[in-house]
């Protein structure tokens, strides 16, 4: 069975692919939203606190961040609709590869934010906004985005299987923007009351951010922060992974 | 020839509650078995349990020749599955759907194109394949279901309360589904709380309650359970069944009232004598009948002496 492990990985990521092309609206949609929040912190609420130089410089790498933290909740809602649905009783009934069906999600749910990563640095180099690091540091700070991401993606599964109603999704889906928030990416921690500047240094986010603007070359990057950047999504995916796969594994239970 | 069915001893636990208590099971190759039973009483536990969804705590179970545990993969290649909610990807269409589990039974990408449109087409849903799903009726969607439960032609088709939810033309199609896969060899177990059903399709039908089989046979068997035949009587006036009960040369201990229907029936020996006393009796009291009949005892009738009274449990 395990032979088939590639193929049915594909499938289930052309189904992802196919729900897109069905529903162009909203993918421009879930596109369109981290580019909005980017607009409005840019233009709109301008600034951010304890940044010095170049706004845009800070927000953008932020920005970036927080796309990948929300994704979250976009892995979350599908697996629970998936659940709820009785679809995957379907997939477990059949003689797929055991591994097909979070294969496809995770590859699926990678590819949406590569294109969102793609999309978001477009209308940030329309805003004025340059990567002064060079190819390399311009590509490791996308890898650095995609290893946030897939961690993130695991937890998303995780809870998924664990809460597994459209009910938790909607908490999650505000609890984010708090546990968001509580990171540097719209401003600086030394700005914030001792305490807070302490949490936000630590949330794993913070790191991303830091690191990416490090290799972007720009405002707010400081050197050191590449290795937490690497080792906190692989801490999260040592502990997320294994439980999600563990979890389907016991829908048999 | 091997049965395509075969459980022994199969127990689950969900916390305190046993959801299947020490359930034997045998179907024989080529037949329709329906399992009838009340709510709760353990049905879907025992489908999703043949279906390789669910292990059981104990007990052995066989479906196709092959352990449902050991050998789940194998099992997986020679059933279909039609669950109690469709189990379909509402977001693509009808043929994406069929192409999808094609492609997951490794039909390869051609093959699997091919029988999505035989299946389609074969199931009245050629013209709207194209569609999304969710825009389906519900009779169509289970009709896309069953035709999922279908790509590869299983040796065992499993089919959990398919028609809850359908209107009576929905009910009629799939059961003529059914029917048509009996005939190419299919061995089909059929949940159901519809005794109609189960009397329709289903060569033998077993009764569980609480987790056990409490009854087993072909419909006929069953209601010979209950004893022979029963008299019908309906009244004109609902309010004269209380008199009625007490007056008729009847076993009132065993006489059921139905006061929505103006209707009491009870179990006969002698069918003439019961006929004419009855109608005397009536007669001689002044109380209007609408209608005295003799009949068969329904499937309804033994599933509530069978679930729902503990002294016929026993008897059984």
């Amino acid at each position: 069975m395990s032979t088939y492990v590639l193929t049915d990985s594909w499938t289930m990521t052309r189904r992802e692919l196919a729900h897109w092309a069905r529903q162009p609206v909203q993918v421009v949609v879930q596109l369109a939203f981290p580019v909005m929040l980017l607009l409005m912190f840019g233009y709109l609420v301008g600034g951010g606190r304890g940044v010095e130089g170049d706004y845009v410089d800070y927000l953008v790498p932020g920005m970036l961040a927080l796309t990948m933290a929300f994704g979250l909740e976009g892995t979350m809602l599908a697996v629970t609709q998936d659940l709820n649905k009785g679809v995957i009783d379907r997939f477990r009934s059949m003689p797929m590869a055991n591994g097909a069906v979070l294969v496809g999600r995770s590859v699926a749910d990678m590819l949406e934010s590569a294109v969102s990563l793609l999309v978001m640095t477009g209308v940030a180099l329309a805003l004025g906004w340059r990567a002064h690091g060079g190819a390399g540091g311009f590509l490791g700070a996308l890898g650095l985005l995609l290893l946030f991401r897939f961690a993130m993606l695991w937890i998303g599964i995780h809870l998924a299987m664990v809460a597994g109603k459209p009910e938790v999704v909607q908490a999650v889906q505000i609890l984010v923007w708090p546990v968001g928030f509580l990171s540097n990416a719209f401003a600086t921690p030394h700005s914030m009351p001792g305490w807070l500047g302490t949490v936000i240094e630590w949330n794993p986010m913070s790191h991303t951010a830091t690191a990416v603007r490090d290799l972007f070359g720009g405002q707010g990057g400081e050197p050191g922060h590449v290795w937490p950047a690497v080792l906190w999504p692989l801490a999260l995916l040592a502990v997320f992974l294994p439980l999600a796969v563990r979890r389907f594994g016991a829908l048999n239970k | 020839m091997t049965d395509a069915i075969v459980a022994e001893g199969l127990r689950k636990r969900y916390g305190d509650k046993a959801a299947l208590d020490g359930l034997d099971l045998r179907v024989a190759r080529g037949t329709v078995h329906g399992v009838l039973g009340p709510n709760g009483a353990g049905k879907t536990t025992l489908v999703r349990i043949l279906s390789t969804l669910l292990r059981p705590d104990a007990g052995r179970v066989e479906v196709a020749g092959h352990d449902a545990v050991a050998e789940a993969q194998a099992v997986r290649f020679r059933i279909g599955l039609l669950g109690q909610h469709a189990a379909l990807d509402e977001g693509l269409s009808g043929r994406q759907n069929l192409d999808m589990f094609g492609r997951l039974y490794h039909l390869g990408a051609r093959h699997a194109r091919v029988r999505a449109d035989e299946l389609l087409e074969r199931f009245g849903l050629a013209d709207t394949g194209r569609k999304a799903v969710k825009l389906y009726s519900g009779g169509m969607r289970r009709r896309l279901d069953l035709a999922a439960s279908l790509i590869t032609e299983p040796e065992v088709l499993f089919l959990d309360e398919p028609t809850t939810g359908l209107d009576p033309r929905g009910r009629t199609e799939v059961w003529a589904a059914v029917r048509s896969l009996v005939g190419g060899g299919t061995t089909v177990l059929l949940t159901t709380q519809y005794l109609e059903e189960a009397d329709q399709l289903a060569d033998r039908v077993s009764v569980v309650d609480l987790g056990r089989i409490v009854a087993d046979g072909t419909p006929d068997q069953l209601k010979a359970v209950i004893g022979g035949d029963r008299i019908d009587v309906v009244l004109r006036d609902a309010g004269q069944l209380g008199a009625a009960v007490a007056l008729l040369p009847l076993p009132a201990s065993e006489v059921s009232v139905d006061t929505d229907r103006r209707l009491l029936s009870a179990p006969v020996t002698d069918r003439m004598a019961a006929l004419s006393g009855v109608v005397r009796a009536l007669e001689e009291a002044g109380i209007e009948a609408e209608d005295v009949a003799l009949r068969r005892p329904t499937l309804d009738e033994v599933f509530l002496h069978l679930t729902g009274d503990d002294r016929v449990k026993e008897a059984v």
